[in-house]
């Protein structure tokens, strides 16, 4: 309380409020997005009203972006620990993993979807430039880049829903185009190997795109740096570019609906990005770490230096001081409010141990940066902000930072799952012939949501850094780290190291959502997002070390909506419990939601895993002639009343329909099935995997065919040969005994079962198709079923065809057909 | 060998630069660009990257680095520079080879494998290259389509200063092959002299298997092989300045 009167006195003394700052009236609160509610906290926390510039940081403190106020108790629920977890969720800017010797990895994902929606090439550069500097924040070098992308059809036909104008089409592929340049600037530019991402196009991201960046770094455990302002008295650096009127707010924007009034305003709150100055930013950086001089670091992301002072004093527990005249500015007269707020892009706030402050200088001389000095630590526990002669913030940092509103909200189950869960197939006639099958194949192949994304990673340097693996392509990007993947050590920790030379490690990664299944069932489609990406590290050979999840998600105060959203989460938690991979911190995007309404909650999750040895490094194309085909897991799902056909890929673009309950995703048998897969892998049988997702079986086995690159314009293409009209009968004989009912498999094979789309294109979760050399098959079923995964052989590689036959016919395609559509499709899209 | 790498602010293939010819079993260091000297370098590579952030043209900044004036007299007097990507850029900048490398032809950048023939084993960078032998390497790159005049074109095939072109697997050089529109599908050239040569491929990122390719090793290799020549005094060359110097072992291993 005398801190609070203090402040009061100090403010009736000193403080003049500029005459050109408006008064603080409800519309200008309302303006700035708070409450009165919150308001009324607000000025309960100072004492007294507060200043422009004040209500101004209180607004972009309190966005969803920055306090997670909406999702807290939601994020609460997701599993954060585990015993190689260094920095856990919400701790610092990333959560970093051990993956031992000694060596650990920061990873996290975020997102920049609105400002992507207005201008794509600046929202994406910024989106990568943000997670970078998150990164290397703590101490790590980042190494590479992932990205998790989503647009609007940018094609007329295939698509859930057909009434698409051209107009639209041609926007989708310019938000596309634009998002995919501005990742490729910047990271290029960087010098960051973009090794992996997803792409889906839905009508439900028309006007709203998803923009969701990943970015991984390395590091040794004793690199770890604190974003907290530690010790009284050490001055506060602020390095980087000078200080613009660009991106004012962008968090605060960041956290409303977005409409078409407001991308057309907002233009403004978009940053610009400059990977050349964050590459010197970082490198500087990391060398000012190896000094020992740096007692806290932090980036000015979201919220500028608000977000980076106050974080920083509230994790310490201290207060800072800093003076606005010191902060390098680019424009003229800017205000107290628009340097506190501005989100100009490769900023750092620096804590240096005082008496050291030449290392700075000489550091940020050497890589031409500027810097200042603009502050200090203190011990109020209060930010306190000047400019000119004038006070123009003084507010106790831990409460706005900790302190910050949380809301409960309603939630209802909406009422279009009645009709999704109602959904049956009898009005979906089957496909009759191997002709229709073949047809449904290449469409398939060619939807842009399945097809190649070569177009996508060719525009980004996936291989620079001479760490990359596997390339994009394949079911999981793996990279190597090697001795110069770490930051420079300081001479202490070189002393205390001794030899430099690491033994280089694996690390697999992939990021996964079918948005659609989770909009149709948020619960299972949750728990499928997290158990796709955990089989596709399986079938890369890689173990689950730890997750990072982004929320993109729409309005919250709508209780259908927050009601996805709980759902959502619940089975995204559940699966990262089953999987070992506890999230280590994320990112929530909210109003996600453009003037035709709400998209499908998409809660893209990257799970991160590491790969013992080089040798079980796994792609997913099948590799030489004679090698058998093996089908892991249950053909089709015939619990399931719709045969996994539910928000399929088939359903949408065969007969578009978007609709049915999404396939079942039960934990266990996932769990089963990618351990056995590991095990196999390691015991050096697999030569390839390649996990059933979208398009099911026949699409896998194309992939399977097809995906192989030898070089530009040089695909290896291997066909295969595959029996499937007795497989639904002879899945597993462990059946019967795990109490599944034999004979409703067996009538399933000629009822049911024999649907001959829901056998090639239906979705039943928890499949892989391995091939191995011709000798081991047998080998590899027996053990596979020993524990517990049904598994079969369903064909021979070699060839130049993909044969299918099945108890309905066969058909066969000549796979030069299948790859054309599939490699190409995108690239005419943009043609 | 000691190889100096460059590293301007932006360069982001120097470490790649000097893990590979470390991998290879030599010396390599990175030297800044502030720098001018080039202190005891037997070769020099120019890495790949942005320079200068390239904002204005790639290598357009570069040339008046201090380091880069090192480079252009080591060169004057026969020493053996190398510039990969972003590094060919810049001698094509710093007028130490001729022609220009321009957006590719399809504005795109483009990140991907591809086939490079050797047109001659005639220089140091291709001396041991397997004759016959079609190397698998990538590019990654938005501006390396390589354009001169008709009669600059005419003098580097008049010369034998096409290194490398772009080929299919079988050895064709046809215009699928081409990943920029390249004129004649060149991807690399040397200078008259044939002691500075540049090409849009990165050697560097396959020189092992682990990743994807070791075909790039053999461009080292003739480095490598033509530096022992030089030392062992077959063909050497003057060098009347006394900062630089071909010979120099230096055998401590030089932490990053």
């Amino acid at each position: 309380m005398s801190t609070l009167r203090n402040s009061l006195n100090f403010f009736s003394n000193f403080l003049i409020f500029p005459m050109t700052e408006p008064a603080i009236t409800p519309e200008l609160v309302a303006k700035h997005n708070l409450t009165p509610e919150e308001y009324a906290h607000a000025v309960e926390i100072l004492g007294r009203t507060p200043s422009y510039t004040e209500l101004g940081i209180f607004s972009v403190m309190w966005s969803e972006h920055c306090s997670y106020k909406n999702t807290r108790p939601l994020l609460k629920t997701f599993p954060t620990k585990s015993p190689k977890i260094l920095v856990g969720a919400g701790e610092e800017n990333a959560g970093i993993i051990d993956i031992g010797d000694g060596i650990a990895i920061a990873f996290k994902i975020e997102s920049h979807n609105h400002p992507s929606a207005v201008e794509p090439f600046q929202g994406a550069t910024t989106g990568v430039g943000g997670i970078v500097r998150d990164i290397f924040t703590m101490g790590a070098r980042p190494v590479c880049a992932v990205n998790s992308l989503r647009f609007g059809p940018i094609t007329a036909n295939g698509e859930s829903d057909l009434s698409n104008s051209k107009a639209e089409i041609a926007n989708n592929r310019r938000l596309f185009a634009g998002v995919v340049s501005g990742i490729a600037h910047y990271g290029n530019c960087f010098g960051i190997p973009t090794v992996a991402g997803e792409v889906y196009f839905d009508k439900t991201y028309q006007g709203n795109p998803l923009v969701n960046a990943f970015c991984l770094g390395v590091l040794r455990h004793e690199q770890i740096t604190r974003g907290a302002a530690k010790g009284v008295g050490n001055p506060v650096f602020y390095v980087g570019p000078a200080t613009g009127r660009d991106g004012l707010a962008g968090a605060a924007f960041a956290s409303q609906d977005l409409t078409e009034e407001s991308a057309e305003q907002q233009r403004g709150a978009v940053q610009v990005g400059d990977p050349f100055m964050e590459k010197l930013v970082c490198e500087a950086c990391l060398e000012l770490l190896a000094t020992g001089c740096v007692a806290g670091m932090q980036d000015m992301g979201a919220a500028g230096l608000t977000c980076s002072t106050c974080e920083m004093a509230a994790r310490a527990g201290t207060g800072i001081e800093i003076e606005l005249d010191k902060v390098p500015q680019r424009a003229p007269n800017m205000s107290s409010y628009e340097i506190m707020l501005s989100e100009s892009q490769e900023r750092m706030l620096i804590v240096v141990h005082k008496g050291r402050e030449e290392e700075v200088k000489r550091i940020f001389d050497k890589w031409d940066l500027p810097w200042s000095e603009i502050g200090i630590i203190t011990d109020t526990g209060h930010m306190v902000v000047r400019h000119g002669s004038k006070l123009v913030v003084d507010i106790p940092a831990r409460k706005i930072a900790d302190e910050s509103p949380v809301y409960h909200r309603d939630a209802q189950e909406p009422e279009y799952l009645k009709a999704v869960r109602a959904f049956r197939l009898d009005g979906t006639p089957d496909l009759t012939n191997g002709t229709d099958a073949t047809d449904a194949l290449k469409r398939l192949l060619a939807w842009p949501s399945i097809a190649s994304k070569n177009w996508v990673y060719r525009q980004y340097d996936h291989q620079v850094r001479d760490g990359s693996v596997v390339l994009p392509g394949s079911d999981a990007a793996v990279i190597r780290i090697k001795t110069d993947s770490l930051p420079v050590m300081s001479a202490e920790l070189a002393a205390k190291v001794g030899d430099p030379k690491v033994s280089e490690k694996l690390i697999a990664m992939t990021v996964d959502c079918n948005g659609v299944y989770v909009y149709l069932d948020p619960y299972e489609g949750g728990k499928a997002t997290v158990a796709e990406a955990c089989r596709n590290l399986a079938c890369s050979g890689a173990l689950p070390l730890g997750a990072t999840d982004n929320l993109n998600m729409a309005n919250p105060h709508k209780p259908e909506l927050f009601w996805q959203m709980r759902e959502s989460v619940r089975g995204l938690a559940e699966a990262c419990r089953a999987f070992n991979a506890p999230v280590t911190g994320g990112n929530c995007s909210l109003y996600n939601q453009s003037p035709a309404g709400p998209i499908d909650p998409t809660p893209t999750v990257a799970v991160v895993g590491v790969i013992e040895k080089l040798e079980h490094v796994t792609t997913q194309w099948f590799k030489d002639e004679g090698d058998a085909i093996i089908l892991l897991g249950e053909i089709v799902d015939q619990a399931d009343p719709i045969l996994g056909l539910g928000g399929s890929a088939y359903l949408q673009v065969i007969h578009s329909k978007k609709t049915g309950s999404p396939p079942r995703c039960d934990l266990e048998t996932a769990k089963t099935l990618h351990t056995t897969l590991l095990g196999l892998i390691q015991s050096g049988l697999v030569k390839s995997a390649h996990d059933c997702s979208d398009g099911g079986l026949a699409v896998a086995l194309a992939e399977s065919c097809i995906s192989q690159l030898i070089a530009r314009e040089t695909p290896r293409l291997i066909g295969a040969t595959v029996d499937l009209s007795a497989v639904a009968a002879d899945v597993s004989p462990l059946h019967s005994k795990s109490g599944i009912d034999q004979s409703r498999l067996t009538s399933a094979a000629t009822s049911q079962g024999a649907r001959l789309d829901a056998l090639l294109f239906g979705e039943t979760q928890s499949r892989v198709v391995i091939s191995c050399k011709a000798l081991d098959a047998l080998k590899v079923v027996e053990r596979a079923r020993l524990m517990g995964v049904p598994a079969v052989q369903i064909g021979k590689v070699g060839g130049d065809k993909l044969t299918v036959k099945t108890a309905s016919g066969e058909f066969s395609a000549p796979l030069t057909e299948l790859h054309d559509p599939w490699w190409n499709s995108i690239a005419r899209a943009m043609a | 060998m000691n190889f100096s790498v460059l590293q301007f602010p932006a360069s982001n293939c120097d470490q790649d630069a000097v893990h590979a010819v470390r991998l290879l079993g030599h010396n390599a260091r990175l030297l800044w660009h502030k720098e001018n000297s080039l202190g005891d370098a037997d070769a020099v590579i120019v890495p790949g990257g942005f320079s200068y952030g390239d904002y204005l043209r790639c290598g357009a900044i570069a040339r008046f680095s201090p380091v880069m004036q090192a480079v252009k007299q080591f060169a004057d007097h026969g020493g053996l520079v190398l510039g990969i990507c972003n590094g060919f850029q810049v001698l094509t900048e710093a007028g130490l080879l001729p022609g220009a490398l321009i957006r590719n032809r399809d504005l795109q950048f483009h990140c991907e494998n591809i086939f490079l023939k050797t047109a001659t084993p005639d220089s140091p960078f291709t001396n041991k290259i397997p004759a016959g032998k079609i190397l698998r390497v990538p590019i990654a790159h938005g501006e390396g389509c390589y354009f001169a005049d008709e009669e600059t074109l005419a003098k580097l095939k008049a010369g034998n200063q096409i290194l490398w072109q772009y080929c299919d697997a079988s050895g064709n050089l046809t215009d699928t092959a081409n990943p920029n529109g390249a004129l004649q599908n060149i991807a690399g050239i040397c200078n008259e002299r044939r002691n500075v040569a540049g090409l849009m491929p990165h050697p560097e990122r396959a020189c092992e298997l682990a990743l994807g390719s070791d075909d790039g090793k053999w461009i080292f290799e003739s480095l490598f092989a033509a530096l022992e020549n030089r030392t062992g005094g077959a063909g050497g060359v003057v060098h009347g300045e006394p900062d630089v110097k071909v010979s120099r072992r230096n055998t401590s291993p030089l932490r990053m």
